[in-house]
């Protein structure tokens, strides 16, 4: 029975910022799932309020509400749109918990509309521990396996202490109930980690619930995806073991399809408890992911939990079988079953099958500790990474090797050279998971830890670990050999091995070892991800790299223009560029060319098969790049290679990619030099007349005092070539420039530190702009709320620019040509401005696509990233006019009057982090970046749009209530209008004694709180820090007051986050604050699609 | 402990397919040479299972799956008493068994019992081989019958390889011997079972159901089904070209006309299709693997299963079929290709599948079939 004929209208919601346990891997679900569901003549609403997704692109959807997702403005668009159903199973928890939000308030009743995808009660089965428990009992009982952990549930901590008896004892492991990606759980191995744990996670969990539950650390575990349709045909799509036994939350895991030691008879009953659990939970049509944890010893399975929706696992079993699990949940929603739908990839057979592959594929994580050097390393039940890098090879070790070489991180790949160390020292290192255990474990190898060692201390599974065996032996070998001969290299290269390893294990050169290769004629075949194992033709060019015999890339007549995407997801280099890559794929294919896609990152839209031409699921170093490039030399014309659309890694690979003879076609490397280099960009502003705030280099303390002496306390200092401010740090006095100095590893001869004046109190301005050799296209020009100082990536920002006038945007274009030009940019470039006084600074320029790129695309209804690509290959702007993807006249720096405003706010992950006593990490915004995604508020004024992006990033703003200001005192004066407006609000103003008095002095009450450095007062009077803690503040006013004095802000700002209440660190976003709530309470925020903010502004333009 | 030579240090080893096409790698399991028809199977899991499975007699199976040995060998999961492919061919071989229930290496238990396989080849370039040309002849070679000998003399000797088309096999694998495999729990049916080549987990799913099973060489005749008293005749799966199977088609014929229920797998479907009338046919590469969808057509529900046949019944699947034992139509087919997958009469109690309710290895999701026969068997006695 194909598709349902009562659903003409359906509601997506989509998840939101980019957060820790929910990335970009809903923004390719939700892509695919609005695509189908549009090619199916369904009209497509759509709300999310991440404006870096491809889904939010206009075309996506029929109407892209770039909205907060929160349950008031989603009924907004309900009583706007009046959709039929609402498909709430592909934008994560966030979708899932606003949709049953929005059933219990009774809004889809009121409207009428369905939920599908999942009911109701299946979701609560699903998520409510004690329910899911009965669900697994009931499986148990209908065919005799399958058992939940031996738990307790938990409303108070007085249950929580007696629950622990219950179970026999410590260690037990705490859930919170209906959070994301386990935020909130982890083991307690004793009282007072049991009440700091349970504690927190009883403030988390929205029903005020926890659950107690047995160990089964060290126990091995397994993930299967299974799918459902409305005739109960169930499908499991992929099974994943997990490295890293249990205790480590699986999106922190290292893991690897399909399983590797299960025997058919314990994978069928795994697959029998999967099947039985979907249906006893009742989830009619989609998938669900289910997670097993089995005894090492015995094989007694145990069912730890079930996501009723798509998931990130999902995300990644779809791009390690080929099987695209949340397009085909789209199909299954609105009324297909499994076999009306058919297998994209061999196009003849149906969906209704489970895929078998012939490779293995492995997961690796990424985190961004180094961003939190306070917080706890130790990897537990609540995700941590921030990005995840995904490799497929023909066997384990190849995967595995290919999978840490794609985190792009220094010391993630194993390490055969250098000193090892002790092996027991190491050995009990690794008894403890953290980012990189597996390379502890690989120094342990070599410090002659033997395999039962390397188990009894990790429990990784033997054969894992003689895996690694394996990998060290073959490094051995290459160490002994006499020569490089082919079959040694082709053994090493079988297993993963890199150019670099080798050269390092050789004492060779990269590139002569590459040469030696080539000569040998030793090089990788490219197989397919067909989802068949090769039992069929596969007809999608889904490719990775192996070293084997047959290659099966076909020949093509098109020319063929390859793009570099970004890698996997981390701080500073995320989504944002996997935007900008999928619309260059797509520009390009328009402009008739074969585009071929290299990406390593299983989160995203450009590694959906459906994106580009041809995609190489590979890793983006030099070595895999130059092969790709190869081979598709060899299967037809290549027009070139793109660098500048996917953050620093391609960009850092121009160079090399030029000197070993690839065409890269945009801005030429040595212009990326020219904007890079400080010394070299700064001939560039000098020739064209542009001051930079006062600054030099250095390579010792020594030099770097001279230099900061020169130009004055406070300085910025940042090592050179990072991305996302890595180690940037404002320094306002000798003594800690020296300790930077002495702890930063990033700096050396050849990668010195960079010295800037600091510029105090300056406003600090993006520019994003397009250039051609002879014409600017300034594509939008973005106002900073925050002063400079804090990054641009974690600062909040307005377009168009709210306080610059005519004569700033002037000087702004004028600049920005004349950098643009004296670089020698083609295609995007990204610069950023400082206004001090009345001086126009230039901080830094970027010859490449921005962070901001598609949130100015989205705020000026202008596709800047495709228009990127296509100047890159020799389009010119005015072509690009003359074709209607730019407008015909004006741009970004001349937006009418009446356009829209829009916000982009930055969202932290302060809440994921705690430091090794288990508190919370300080929350001040600094010059280094740390936010892991961003939303867009938009509408006509500043104050809604400011308001909308708040309660899109954090939760909505208070419009009544107690409000506490403590600042800084070189920002008393600034808060004084804010202050009093708030009070016109109907604010209760509380602040510690200095503020107070200040306020006073200026005629505005304020009630005097006790620092938590006073303690509690004699009448029982709380400290501000408990007040917060008892829910009695509804918006916290905290600058940090330069270096010293920290600490009590630190307490009150992890305590605003342990509660969630807003937090504000700077008197600039005080100030927008109180214009969002004088837009609340006038009470007229509505809700407008993208499609209709567009089609005014092109209307206004014309 | 293993060392990491023991893979590498094997001997070389040759596969040559009769087509001339060659692949090298390292010898595996057993050294020396074996001739076979090379199949290719796409199971992840059950390496155990299709070893033994009595139905992969003189093929050689390609593993689609590049790691395989890494739970070692048990002495539960075997179908039969012992290997019964002709040759085996691997990509990645491990090197340390993991697995709780493990008792000894894959390795050792195929040189123990003379298994000749090969790693370390290009198995997806087999595989697509295989698929594009077909299922052929194949020799492995290694040690003494491969040094020094000539790639073309090698080929020549694959080319002397009897083929499968037209071959005879079920007597070569099938018990010499009728034994009973006891009802667990109370009995309430006896099914006397001819052994084509039959799987251990058959007889035990039916055991499971309370059914004594009474498991009769290839060779029994009408008589020999009869003697047992049962209240059911079951056909199990086998080796070879079905075409060959006339001893099995008469017995079948034999039980049709006294309308006792009848249950087939997999040659046992072949054999019905063949008592029927229908013709049957050797397909291109066959089916073998554990993710087949097939749709029972008459409840329009599909279930993913275990295959492993490489020739399948010639039926029309448009309309019901007028046979010598009333009408029959095909009830099962599988949604990849619309080949025939499981017949039934309509006028009397009797059906059949081609691919594997059992599972082992495999997905349990056909294991209804057997509450069929049990069903046929229940209103046949009331």
């Amino acid at each position: 029975m194909p598709k349902r004929t009562d659903i003409q209208s359906v509601l997506v919601i989509g998840s939101g910022p980019i957060v820790i346990g929910q990335a970009a891997e809903f923004d390719y679900s939700g892509t695919q799932a609005c695509r189908i569901l549009k090619a199916e003549g369904l009209r497509v609403i759509l709300v999310n309020s991440n404006p870096a997704t491809i889904m939010t692109d206009p075309e996506i959807a029929d109407a892209t509400y770039v909205e907060p997702i929160t349950p008031e403005f989603v009924e907004k668009i309900i009583a706007k749109e009046r959709p039929d159903a609402l498909l709430p199973t592909l934008g994560g928890q966030t979708a899932l918990n606003t949709a049953i939000s929005m059933h219990e308030q009774g809004v889809l009743e009121k409207y009428g509309v369905e939920l599908i995808g999942a009911n109701v009660e299946a979701i609560n089965k699903g998520e409510d521990r004690d329910l899911f428990k009965g669900v697994v009992e009931a499986v148990k009982a209908k065919i005799g396996y399958g058992e939940s952990a031996r738990s307790v549930i938990c409303h108070s901590m007085d249950d929580v202490l007696k629950g622990v008896d219950t179970l026999g004892g410590y260690p037990v492991v705490v859930r919170p109930s209906f959070t994301m990606g386990g935020a909130g759980s982890g083991f307690a191995h004793d009282e007072e980690e049991l009440r700091r744990i349970a504690g927190q996670g009883l403030t988390l969990s929205p029903t005020t619930e926890v659950l107690l539950e047995e160990s089964i650390l060290g126990w091995k575990e397994y993930e299967l995806e299974l799918m459902r349709d409305k005739n109960d045909n169930v499908v499991v799509v992929c099974s994943i073991e997990n490295f890293d036994p249990m205790g480590v939350h699986t999106g922190d895991s290292i893991t690897v399809a399909p399983s590797m030691t299960l025997t058919d008879r314990e994978y069928q009953r795994l697959r029998d408890i999967g099947i039985a659990i979907i249906r006893e939970v009742g989830v009619d049509t989609g998938g669900c992911n289910i997670q097993f944890a089995i005894n090492p010893d015995d094989g007694r399975v145990i069912v730890i939990e079930m996501n009723p929706r798509v998931s990130r696992s999902s995300a990644l079993a779809s791009k390690a079988t080929g099987f695209p699990i949340a397009k085909i949940a789209a199909k299954l929603a609105i009324g297909y079953t499994l076999d009306e739908v058919p297998n994209d990839i061999t196009e003849k057979t149906p969906a209704s099958f489970e895929p078998s592959l012939d490779y293995v594929v492995v997961k690796a994580p990424r985190f961004a500790f180094e961003k939190f050097p306070s917080a706890d390393s130790t990897l537990t039940t609540t995700m941590k990474s921030v990005g995840e890098a995904m490799a497929i090879g023909r066997n384990f070790t190849e995967a595995l090797q290919k999978a840490l070489r794609s985190l792009e991180k220094k010391g993630s790949q194993f390490d055969f050279t250098g000193p090892v160390g002790d092996k027991d020292v190491l050995l009990d290192e690794a008894r403890r998971p953290t980012d990189g255990r597996i390379n502890t474990v690989m120094y342990a190898i070599r410090a002659g830890a033997t395999q039962e060692e390397v188990f009894e201390s990790t429990k990784i599974d033997p054969w894992f670990v003689d895996q690694l065996f394996l990998s060290k032996e073959i490094a051995d070998e290459l160490a002994a050999a006499e020569k490089l001969h082919p079959e040694l290299l082709a053994e090493a290269k079988r297993h993963g091995f890199s150019d670099a390893q080798i050269a390092g294990i050789r004492g060779l050169r990269e590139d002569v070892v590459r040469e030696v290769r080539h000569a040998l004629g030793v090089r990788p075949v490219y197989k397919t991800v067909d989802t068949c194992a090769a039992e069929f033709a596969a007809k999608t060019p889904y490719f990775y790299s192996s070293y084997d015999e047959e290659s099966e890339v076909a020949p093509r007549t098109k020319p063929a223009v390859i793009i570099l995407g970004s890698g996997p997801n981390r701080i500073g280099q995320g989504i944002e560029f996997d935007y900008s890559c999928v619309h260059a794929s797509f520009a390009l294919s328009d402009a008739g060319y074969e585009t071929v896609m290299v990406n390593c990152n299983p989160e995203t839209v450009s590694t959906d098969y459906d994106t580009s031409d041809r995609l190489y699921f590979e890793p983006l170093t030099l070595e895999d790049v130059l092969e790709i490039v190869h081979a598709e030399t060899l299967a037809g014309p290549v027009a070139g290679v793109v660098v500048q659309l996917g953050g620093q890694t391609p960009l850092g690979l121009a160079q090399a990619l030029k000197d070993n003879g690839v065409p890269v076609v945009g801005t030429s490397p040595e212009a990326i030099h020219a904007a890079e280099d400080r010394g070299a960009f700064g001939r560039v502003l000098a020739e064209a007349g542009l001051p930079a705030p006062k600054h030099g280099t250095a390579t010792t303390f020594e030099g770097a005092k001279a230099i900061a002496d020169e130009i004055g306390y406070p300085v910025l200092v940042r090592p050179s070539y990072v991305l996302g401010g890595r180690g940037m740090e404002i320094v306002y006095d000798e003594e800690r420039l020296a300790s930077y100095i002495a702890e930063s590893t990033e700096i050396s001869p050849t990668r010195p530190v960079l010295v800037d004046r600091f510029l105090d109190d300056a406003i600090e301005i993006d520019v994003d702009a397009l250039y051609d050799g002879t014409e600017l296209y300034l594509g939008g020009v973005m106002e900073h709320i925050e002063e400079a100082g804090i990054h641009s990536g974690d600062s909040a920002c307005a377009l168009p620019p709210i306080t610059l006038g005519g004569f700033d945007i002037k000087r702004l274009r004028a600049s920005t040509e004349a950098i643009a030009k004296g670089v020698g940019v083609r295609g995007l470039i990204n610069i950023q401005f400082a206004m001090a006084g009345d001086i126009l600074y230039v901080l830094e320029a970027n010859p490449r696509a921005s962070r901001t790129v598609p949130f100015t695309s989205k705020a000026t209804a202008v596709p800047l990233a495709k228009a990127a690509a296509r100047i890159s290959l020799g389009a010119t702007v005015a072509e690009l006019r003359a074709e209607g993807m730019l407008p015909k006249e004006g741009d970004g720096g001349t937006l009418p009057l009446d356009a829209p405003i829009s916000v982009k706010e930055a969202v932290m992950p302060w809440s994921r982090f705690r430091d090794v006593h288990g508190r919370g990490v300080d929350t001040v915004l600094g010059p280094e970046m740390r936010s892991t995604g961003e939303v867009m508020g938009i509408d006509s004024v500043f104050g809604t749009a400011y308001a909308k992006s708040q309660a899109g990033a954090y939760g909505p703003l208070p419009t009544k209530g107690r409000a506490f200001i403590s600042v800084a005192n070189r920002d008393k004066r600034t808060m004084i209008f804010p202050a009093r407006e708030l009070v016109a609000h109907g604010f209760e103003l509380m602040a510690t004694s200095g503020t107070a008095e200040v306020l006073r002095r200026n005629g505005i009450n304020a009630t005097v709180v006790r620092k938590l450095s006073e303690g509690e007062g004699p009448n029982g009077e709380k400290t501000i820090v408990q007040l917060i803690h008892d829910g009695e503040v509804d918006l916290i006013v905290n600058t940090p007051y330069g270096t010293g004095g920290r600490l009590d802000g630190y307490e009150i700002r992890t305590a605003a986050v342990a509660r969630s209440v807003p937090c504000l660190t700077t008197v600039q976003a005080l100030a927008a604050a109180v214009q969002g709530i004088d837009a609340l309470n006038r009470g007229d925020v509505g809700v407008r699609s993208l499609q209709e903010h567009a089609e005014h502004l092109i209307a206004a333009r014309d | 402990m293993t060392t990491s030579t023991r893979g590498a240090a094997k001997a070389p080893a040759v596969l040559v397919l009769e087509d001339g096409r060659i692949f090298r790698g390292r010898a595996y399991g057993a050294v020396g040479e074996t001739f076979g028809e090379a199949v290719f199977s796409t199971g992840m899991t059950g390496y155990q299972e299709t070893l033994t499975d009595p139905s992969y007699h003189r093929q050689v199976v390609v593993m689609t799956a590049p790691h395989v040995g890494n739970t070692g060998v048990n002495d539960e999961d075997p179908e039969s008493g012992r290997i019964w492919v002709a040759g085996y061919v691997v990509r990645d071989p491990a090197r340390l068994p993991s697995n709780w229930r493990s008792r000894r290496s894959l390795d050792d238990e195929l040189v123990k019992q003379g298994v000749v396989g090969i790693s370390g080849i290009d198995t997806r370039a087999l595989t697509r081989h295989l698929r594009e040309r077909g299922a052929m002849r194949v020799g492995i070679f290694s040690g003494e019958a491969w040094q020094g000998v000539r790639d073309e003399a090698l080929l020549a000797r694959v080319k002397e390889a009897p083929q499968m088309e037209g071959a005879d096999l079920s007597a070569e694998v099938a018990t010499k011997e009728t034994y009973v495999v006891p009802a667990i729990g109370e009995k309430k049916f006896t099914v006397a079972a001819v052994d084509l080549g039959i799987k251990g987990m058959t007889p035990h799913r039916m055991a499971e159901r309370g059914i004594e099973v009474h498991v009769l060489p290839a060779t029994a005749t009408a008589e020999d089904v009869y003697a047992v008293n049962p209240d059911g005749v079951f056909f199990s799966n086998g080796p070879g070209d079905p075409a060959t199977a006339d001893g099995p088609v008469a017995v079948m014929r034999a039980v049709l006309e006294r309308r006792t229920p009848l249950f087939g797998i997999c040659f046992g479907n072949q054999i019905l299709g063949r008592a029927l009338g229908f013709g049957t046919y050797k397909l291109k590469y066959g089916h073998r693997g554990i993710n087949q969808p097939v749709q029972d057509r008459t409840t329009g529900k599909v279930e993913v299963t275990a295959h492993n046949h490489g020739f399948a019944v010639d039926a029309p699947l448009d309309r019901i079929s007028e046979t010598p034992f009333g009408r029959a139509e095909v009830s099962h087919v599988c949604l990849n290709d619309q080949v025939v997958e499981g017949l039934q009469l309509l006028d009397q109690p009797a059906f059949s599948v081609q691919y594997h309710p059992e599972a082992a290895a495999g997905p349990h999701d056909a294991a209804y079939l057997f509450d069929r026969f049990v069903t046929l068997m229940e209103a046949e006695r009331a």
